[in-house]
């Protein structure tokens, strides 16, 4: 599905990755920890299209085109989604009304007549639902006054509703207590079919408790410098980051 | 020979007063030759206000005051589909009543007509014209002295209509110069809404310079919303004197779409108790335009409220000017006021000059003011793109929030429905 080819990406001159190979198969969940500043948030970025950040080398091929040279519209047109760290706050535009353009945009994109009015609400209404979002929050303006909470819960939703290949979680488990963590992993989860995959960014091991992945990742200083099955996650939760960045230091010794 | 050193010696002033001489004034009665004659008098002490012109230092009215100028009666069939959403609607072509494109449903309570007819018959009209005026401003004098034509409705107390009235100036050829008059009076009690437009069928350099006295009495509602959509290279001077009676609630939404100067002066004198005020504009601009809203709000007596917001959308070299002014006077114990200034640059070139402005001598009041200029919010932009919107709708959409609550304010649903189209046909293509 996506094919992450020796990426490097830099913001402001400061190179933040430096050679990301990292290949995703429908069907697959991939973790990706590692900690703070390895360049975690960057990648999701970079996969999403923000232009603040400069992709210096590499390549990404996305279902057979050149990710890196698509506007983040075209991308999530193309079956992208990234799932905020930080959902932004937009007062003003209803969260229903710019879902249904960018539904809409999307279809026409794909020569698809635009969505019925009727066949919109109705998921709307089911895939509120999948993440007990109340409805009353899906048609108010986007994430605001929302809590932290209700704000991961409204990306699944619009995830959800824009129906992904490859679903790119950035930190959705971060300032989540317990109960939401469950409702969006449930959700995430929900959604999960032979067809689509995802990347789950995270910093702590309990959201894989629930997002159960096929590869867990470490990300250390803009590679990958470890690559392990979901008890890697485990291992690293019992005993930090040191120990990889130890191992590494002997080999390049 | 003589006459020729004669000419050469004509100031502006003189030059653009002779667009005048042409005029048939044949249809006023005494006491409205009477304004005319006083106004007159005025101007030959006034001149145009320059830079040095504090009421007028963003604003300057050279390009207006030398051009070259007609006045021109309508022609007798003319074909527009004005396509008004009303029952009721008075047309004026270049300053002129138009008979043939005005249409009333007579409604029990409302006198809704022309300015010119309403002088032979209207006793309000004959106790309060130009009651408002302010005496020094040479554009208002020179409405009063040589307005043709306007509008007039008079709503009787206690009536309530539902349906707007609309107000149409419609400029129909090239470098016309008209001064259209209005006169609105509602009545203790009553409870109305107009619609006061401006537009010309895609003509060159026209100047409107438009006066509108408004008077809401006691206890009365009035709201008010102003279009003003004339040609890219027209110019507008629109002034609004406004007095408000105790328990009254007036509401003026002002929507500047085009022109390429367009100043407007708003004054309302809040003389009443427990007064609600509310004004509103909107100004998204583009091209060259300037636009240049000074507003005027007196708060006199006690317990009042007042909320302004205007917010300005700046495009390509655009300039825009706020200034509002409001005044608490010693009296005016709990008053409420809260004035907002909000603009969105969208480009490198467009300039807005904002100055929000508070004078207070009561002690226990409730006063605000603030003013913001920015940009579009670059996190938002790009949230709206990954969730698959294009630049251009995810633009407009953050317009469209932007300019939502001067929208909300819009209690005629065609006038809501004509903004709204506006700001989605014009920021779908912005870089």
């Amino acid at each position: 599905m996506i094919k992450i080819e020796n990426l490097h990406a830099s913001i402001e001159g400061t190179e933040i990755l430096r050679g990301i190979n990292l290949e995703v198969k429908a069907g697959e969940v991939h973790a990706i920890m590692g900690p703070n500043g390895s360049g975690k948030s960057t990648l999701a970025n970079v996969l999403a299209g923000r232009d603040e950040y400069e992709v210096t080398e590499g390549s990404v091929d996305f279902l057979g085109d050149d990710l890196l040279d698509m506007e983040p519209e075209d991308r999530s047109r193309a079956g992208l989604f990234l799932a905020f760290q930080y959902p932004v706050e937009i007062p003003g535009v209803s969260n229903i009304n710019f879902l249904k353009t960018a539904i809409n945009e999307a279809r026409e994109k794909r020569g698809e007549e635009p969505l019925a009015a009727k066949d919109f609400l109705k998921r709307v209404k089911e895939k509120s639902k999948l993440v007990e979002l109340d409805g009353r929050l899906a048609n108010r303006s986007v994430n605001e006054g929302f809590s932290g909470g209700e704000k991961k819960r409204n990306e699944i939703f619009q995830m959800a509703m824009l129906d992904p290949k490859l679903s790119v979680l950035d930190e959705t488990d971060s300032g989540l207590d317990i109960d939401a963590l469950r409702i969006v992993a449930n959700g995430v989860n929900e959604l999960k079919t032979k067809d689509n995959a995802s990347i789950v960014i995270t910093h702590y091991q309990r959201l894989l408790d629930y997002i159960v992945p096929d590869f867990v990742h470490v990300l250390y200083k803009g590679k990958i410098v470890k690559t392990g099955p979901k008890e890697l996650a485990l291992e690293l939760e019992e005993k930090g980051y040191d120990w990889i960045i130890k191992e590494l230091e002997e080999v390049s010794a | 020979m003589e006459i020729m050193n004669e000419t050469a010696t004509l100031t502006n002033k003189d030059k653009f007063l002779i667009h005048f001489d042409l005029i048939d004034f044949s249809m006023d009665e005494d006491f409205s030759s009477d304004v005319r004659k006083e106004a007159m008098e005025l101007i030959q002490w006034l001149d145009f206000p320059t830079s040095k012109t504090e009421y007028w230092k963003y604003t300057r009215v050279n390009k207006i005051v030398k051009g070259n100028y007609k006045v021109s009666a309508p022609e007798n069939e003319i074909e527009i589909d004005l396509s008004v959403p009303s029952k009721n609607c008075i047309v004026l072509i270049n300053g002129y009543f138009s008979k043939e494109l005005s249409f009333f449903n007579k409604t029990e309570g409302v006198e809704f007509s022309s300015l010119s007819d309403a002088k032979q018959s209207s006793p309000i009209l004959r106790e309060k014209f130009n009651s408002l005026v302010k005496k020094d401003e040479i554009f208002a004098d020179i409405n009063s002295a040589y307005h043709r034509d306007g509008a007039f409705m008079h709503v009787s107390k206690n009536v309530q209509v539902e349906e707007p009235y609309y107000i149409l100036n419609l400029v129909d050829d090239s470098n016309i110069i008209s001064n259209p008059r209005n006169f609105i009076f509602v009545e203790q009690g009553a409870n109305a809404k107009a619609v006061l437009k401006t537009i010309s069928t895609g003509n060159t350099g026209s100047f409107t310079n438009m006066v509108s006295e408004i008077f809401v009495e006691k206890n009365a509602h009035f709201e008010i919303n102003k279009i003003q959509d004339e040609a890219e290279d027209s110019f507008q001077i629109a002034t609004e004197q406004v007095v408000q009676g105790d328990d009254s609630t007036f509401k003026i939404n002002t929507f500047t779409l085009n022109g390429a100067i367009v100043r407007n002066n708003l004054n309302i004198d809040s003389l009443g108790k427990n007064t609600m005020t509310y004004l509103n504009g909107l100004y998204p601009l583009k091209g060259k335009q300037h636009v240049d809203n000074h507003t005027y709000l007196s708060h006199r007596e006690h317990n009042g409220e007042s909320h302004e917001l205007y917010k300005g959308i700046m495009g390509d070299s655009s300039t825009g000017v706020f200034n509002g002014k409001v005044f608490v006077h010693r009296k005016a114990q709990k008053t409420n006021a809260f004035q907002s200034n909000a603009n969105i640059v969208i480009t490198d070139t467009a300039t807005i000059n904002s100055k929000p402005e508070l004078e207070i001598y009561a002690d226990d009041v409730k006063c605000s003011h603030s003013s913001t200029t920015g940009q579009l919010d670059e996190e938002a932009l790009f949230y709206l793109r990954a969730r698959g919107l294009s630049k251009d709708s995810a633009r407009a959409v953050l317009v469209n929030a932007f300019a939502s609550d001067v929208i909300e304010h819009i209690g005629v649903e065609a006038v809501k429905e004509e903004i709204e189209k506006y700001i989605d046909d014009n920021y779908q293509g912005i870089k």
